[in-house]
């Protein structure tokens, strides 16, 4: 094994995917995200000597913002950011880092939320490659000029649509999934030629502190920058001149984020988050929705997904068998013990588990529960947990969950379950499971939300070609694909024009004739505007 | 109107979005029509109402406010069924069986906030894609333009849907508590001072702005040129447009010097061609809106370093509201009159040695709303579209990317952010919203844990598209 981080040969992989789940933990220097996992003990070199390691964490004086965009601004206007070798050099260079830290990066994120290596491939490694892939390869064809037609109103004339870099860009990233929503956003910025600053969440340190490690490693590090921080940093980032912001994380704070903007006219993507709700009809294959709404939910950073399935909204007669599907599909995916599983990530810190037991231990809500409810604040572990009917006015309920707690409303209709949606605020997802073709079709036009997926969970994320963001309270702007290019590009409308075939009847002074002319142009009255312009030039 | 009121109209044009009657398409149709029937029975009454708020003539009413908006409906209502319905897009590989695709559903309910300027135009233009998209509206047109604001208070409610499109006059105080309610989207043309503030609002409930602001639109012109034609386009995209009161009014000209002397004779004889030797008596040129305009206009003139360089024009008649359509020569780059937008008759002109310093000037600056450029050579265009940026442009000719329908026409940095007009107003209205469809047959049992070996390697090889991976993982020959 390699002593030293770096690729894990891949007839080893499968031995240090099962061991990954085994990490000591060493108190971090950031104390703020220290994690302590007693009883576990490293049994690599490799993962020793990475345990070893704390990168001590290159935060960013508040007073050097100014100093740093300055730099930024002045690469952006250098023009290096612009060709296209740039780009494609950069998103090379990323599926270079992939390629050779996958070790280190399934490592930090195990470290910073304990995500099984499983995950951390599936649902950050793969998606950020596969973005990178695409980038390269539709790069051209999003870089060049659109053409578009023009009308006689301008004849002759011909018009296209210039796709820009919007200049520097901010990308402020989250912790759930701090590798994936820190990179995703950034290919973005980079294929459509800006430069740009990345700030990981501090809540997940040991990501953070390998993107400020690699990322000047293999990409420009002049023109693409990390800095590392809490709010103080943030704070400074947030007042300087950006020429777009991406920002990533919660409602609260992207009202903050989105003020700090306005100061400057700085447009903004706000991916944000909210309760996604899941309707499921009576007419439903139990067992598969009850295995997609877990892998959705448990199978997805433990619930602490953005699109994580809230809370569910069943028929009323098909929730007994829903819930016992859901138990035995957990039983299956975790064991009896889930605490000892390796295969589903922790909650990520103290604050967050106290927040998730306080839900739970909720009066209404604490006799709801029918399975799970077990919890471990050492490990920071919650049982998956489902609670059946809880008042809808309890926290539970109320809040955006973010943990492996499932609400289970039965309904008396799915017009009542989507009265129910429609009454609070837009979901950034929606999921429903139905046979009902009419129905989907009611679902699709009477209820709003960022982004929906019929009979599965979340895997609209992983869709490019359609546009990923909320809508409402959970979010604005899009991102994937060529969403990602066009949420950091200006496209400048340009008409071209010659100077031949100058008409006087555009000019002063107005005659009769000339206003004659102009109406029936413009309304594409032909032979009226020719009579009209014949009458102007005889007079 | 009094805050407690407005609060009321808000809660009552939500209560009409949420019973569903504005999305369906003959709802949305309906109104379009009725629009056009408006403008058809009321062209005369709009036409004077600007007048009177303006002195806007009447050639330039209807090309610049009446046509666009009818021809907005006009579109809209052609292409309603196209831009309504659903686009089918493919999905990801590893997802299959699956369909995807993606479905514009109405924000709900909108508020529209207008400009003096062209006080129709702005009222309507960006209320025909609210409807469109299926929005419930609020329109506050500007208390700038009160006659044409008080024609459509009355209008609109004789010829559209009154409860789900309503109209607030007033001034600062209406438009304060208008900005304290809760939007679904706002779209807000006017000044970049207020447009920071309405975003400001915004922010607070997240709402998506579209906000269409202005700056100095700049104009290069090289010695390729044909400066006949070349000052002809300049003369009336600046005073043959709402008297230089326009968002994307040609602001000041950079012009090559080897030829900037020949640019501003055949400037002072295009204007002497538009308006005659003395263009007060004039009928084809706006008025300055009111005396605070004029007085800021006149201040700008006022400086002793600007005294001396007009080269044309600086009369002004407080009684009429009038200033000569006024060309300033090689004006110091740092005086009020190249800072500040104009927003007005006078124009500056400054030499240039190249288009290197022109592109330099222009961006040293806040970026425009527009750039004009006129040349011949193929070389600089390119080079001036690579090197500037801005809202749009124009190459050989001024203003005309605005009765583009199939351009987008918005701002970008300073001059603003969001776009509209053609199915760009839809889209500003609209949330498309992302739909993946999948069967309950086929479930690929790689995807749950428990995590083994073999559902890693099946997993990576579905995800990295080796398919022959793939079906050696089915036979169980991998992993």
């Amino acid at each position: 094994m390699a002593a030293v981080p770096g690729k894990i040969p891949a007839s080893q992989r499968a031995v240090a995917f099962g061991k990954l789940g085994l990490l000591s933990r060493a108190s971090c220097c950031r104390s703020r995200a220290a994690r302590f996992r007693p009883g576990y003990l490293s049994l690599s070199p490799r993962r020793g000597l990475a345990a070893a390691t704390c990168t001590a964490s290159v935060a960013m004086d508040p007073l050097q913002t100014d100093r740093l965009v300055a730099e930024l601004r002045d690469e952006f206007r250098s023009g290096r950011t612009r060709p296209m070798d740039w780009r494609a050099a950069q998103l090379r260079a990323m599926l270079r880092m992939i390629d050779e830290r996958e070790g280190e990066i399934i490592e930090a994120l195990d470290r910073d939320i304990g995500k099984p290596a499983y995950e951390t491939y599936v649902a950050e490694l793969s998606t950020i490659a596969n973005s990178c892939t695409n980038a390269l390869k539709h790069l051209r064809s999003w870089m060049a000029p659109e053409k578009v037609s023009t009308s006689m109103i301008s004849f002759p004339s011909s018009g296209e649509i210039v796709p820009e870099p919007l200049g520097v860009a901010l990308v402020i990233s989250a912790w759930n999934f701090p590798f994936l929503l820190s990179l995703d956003p950034v290919i973005g910025a980079i294929c459509a030629g800006n430069a740009v600053v990345l700030k990981p969440s501090e809540l997940a340190p040991a990501t953070a502190a390998l993107l400020a490690k690699l990322v000047p490693l293999y990409l420009d590090k002049k023109a693409i920058r990390v800095v590392e921080g809490g709010v103080p940093e943030t704070t400074a980032l947030l007042d300087q001149q950006w020429d777009k912001i991406f920002y990533t994380g919660s409602t609260r704070v992207g009202k903050i984020v989105m003020a700090a903007a306005a100061k400057n006219l700085t447009p903004v993507v706000l991916e944000l988050g909210g309760k996604s709700p899941v309707l499921v009809d009576s007419n439903v294959d139990v067992k598969v929705t009850a295995r997609r709404i877990a892998l959705g939910k448990w199978g997805n950073n433990n619930a602490q997904a953005c699109i994580s399935p809230d809370y569910i909204l069943a028929d009323e007669s098909v929730v007994p068998k829903l819930i016992t599907a859901i138990k035995e599909c957990l039983l299956e995916f975790y064991g009896d013990d889930p605490s000892r599983s390796k295969d589903i990530a922790r909650v990520v810190n103290g604050s967050h588990f106290e927040r998730l037991t306080g839900l739970l231990d909720e009066d209404g809500v604490k006799d709801k529960i029918v399975f799970g409810g077990a919890r471990d604040s050492n490990k920071l572990f919650i049982a998956p947990t489902v609670i059946l009917d809880p008042p809808a006015d309890s926290a539970v309920m109320t809040e955006e969950i973010f943990g492996p707690l499932l609400p289970v409303i039965p309904v008396d209709s799915m017009e009542s379950a989507m009265s129910f949606v429609n009454t609070r605020p837009k979901p950034l997802a929606l999921y429903l499971f139905t046979r009902d073709k009419a129905l989907e079709k009611k679902v699709v036009s009477e209820t709003s939300a960022g982004g929906m997926v019929v009979n599965d969970t979340v895997l609209h994320f992983v869709t490019e070609t359609m546009p990923f963001g909320g809508v409402g309270h959970s979010g604005m702007g899009a991102y994937h694909g060529k969403f990602s290019f066009d949420a950091f590009s200006h496209r400048k409308a340009v008409l071209y024009r010659g100077f031949w075939a100058d008409m006087a009847s555009r000019y002063p002074p107005y005659t009769i004739a000339k206003q004659n002319f102009v109406r029936n142009f413009l309304q594409g009255n032909y032979l009226e505007a020719i009579k009209a312009l014949l009458q102007n030039l005889r007079s | 109107m009094e805050s407690a009121v407005i609060a009321a109209v808000c809660g009552e044009v939500r209560g009409d979005f949420k019973s569903g009657r504005t999305r369906s398409l003959d709802w949305r149709l309906a109104q379009l029509k009725s629009i056009v029937d408006l403008i058809k029975k009321h062209e005369e009454d709009i036409t004077e109402a600007v007048a009177v708020d303006m002195g806007k003539p009447s050639y330039e009413c209807f090309a610049s406010e009446i046509f666009p908006v009818k021809s907005a409906c006009q579109l809209a209502i052609k292409n309603l069924k196209n831009w309504t319905a659903a686009v089918n897009v493919p999905p990801l590989l590893a997802t299959l069986p699956a369909s995807a695709s993606m479905k514009p559903e109405p924000f709900g309910v909108v508020l529209i906030i207008s400009a003096w300027n062209f006080p129709f135009l702005l009222s309507l233009d960006p209320m025909v894609g609210a409807i469109a998209a299926g929005n419930a509206v609020v329109l506050k047109p500007s208390e700038m333009a009160p006659a044409t604001s008080a024609l459509i208070a009355r209008l609109l409610p004789l010829y559209l849907d009154k409860s789900a499109i309503r109209v607030v006059e007033g001034g600062i105080p209406e438009t304060t508590a208008l900005l304290q309610q809760k939007w679904d989207k706002i779209f807000y043309t006017g000044s970049p001072r207020v447009g920071r503030i309405v975003m400001a609002e915004a922010a607070k409930n997240l709402t998506p702005v579209t906000l269409e602001l202005g700056g100095k639109s700049p104009v290069i012109v090289d010695s390729s040129s044909d400066l006949k034609v070349a000052t002809r386009r300049i003369a009336v995209g600046k005073w043959g447009n709402n008297n230089g009161q326009a968002c994307v009014s040609p602001d000041y000209v950079l012009v090559d010097s080897s030829c900037s002397t020949k640019f501003i004779e055949a400037m002072k004889d295009t204007l002497k061609s538009f308006y005659g030797e003395n263009p007060r008596e004039s009928m084809d040129i706006s008025r300055v809106v009111n005396i605070n305009h004029f007085n800021r206009l006149v201040g700008l003139l006022d400086d002793p370093n600007i005294a001396s360089k007009i080269a044309h024009g600086g009369e002004k008649d407080e009684t009429k509201l009038y200033i000569a359509p006024t060309l300033l020569e090689d004006v110091p780059l740092d005086s009020k009159v190249m800072s500040e937008e104009i927003f007005g008759p006078i124009l500056p002109i400054i030499s240039v040695r190249s288009i290197d310093e022109a592109i330099d000037i222009v961006n040293s600056r806040p970026k425009p709303l527009a750039l004009y450029l006129f040349t011949k050579k193929d070389k600089v265009k390119e080079k001036v579209i690579a090197e500037t940026s801005a809202g749009g442009m124009v190459v050989n000719d001024c203003c005309l990317h605005f009765l583009t329908t199939t351009l987008p026409f918005g701002g970008v940095g300073e001059s603003g952010m969001g776009s509209y007009h053609g199915k760009f107003s839809f889209d500003a209205f609209s949330h498309h919203k992302a739909i993946l469809t999948r069967p309950f047959w086929m479930d690929i049992m790689a995807r749950y844990p428990p995590y083994s070996a073999h559902k890693k390697t099946f997993i990576r090889c579905l995800l990295e598209a080796d398919f022959v991976g793939v079906i050696l993982c089915l036979l169980g020959l991998k992993g």
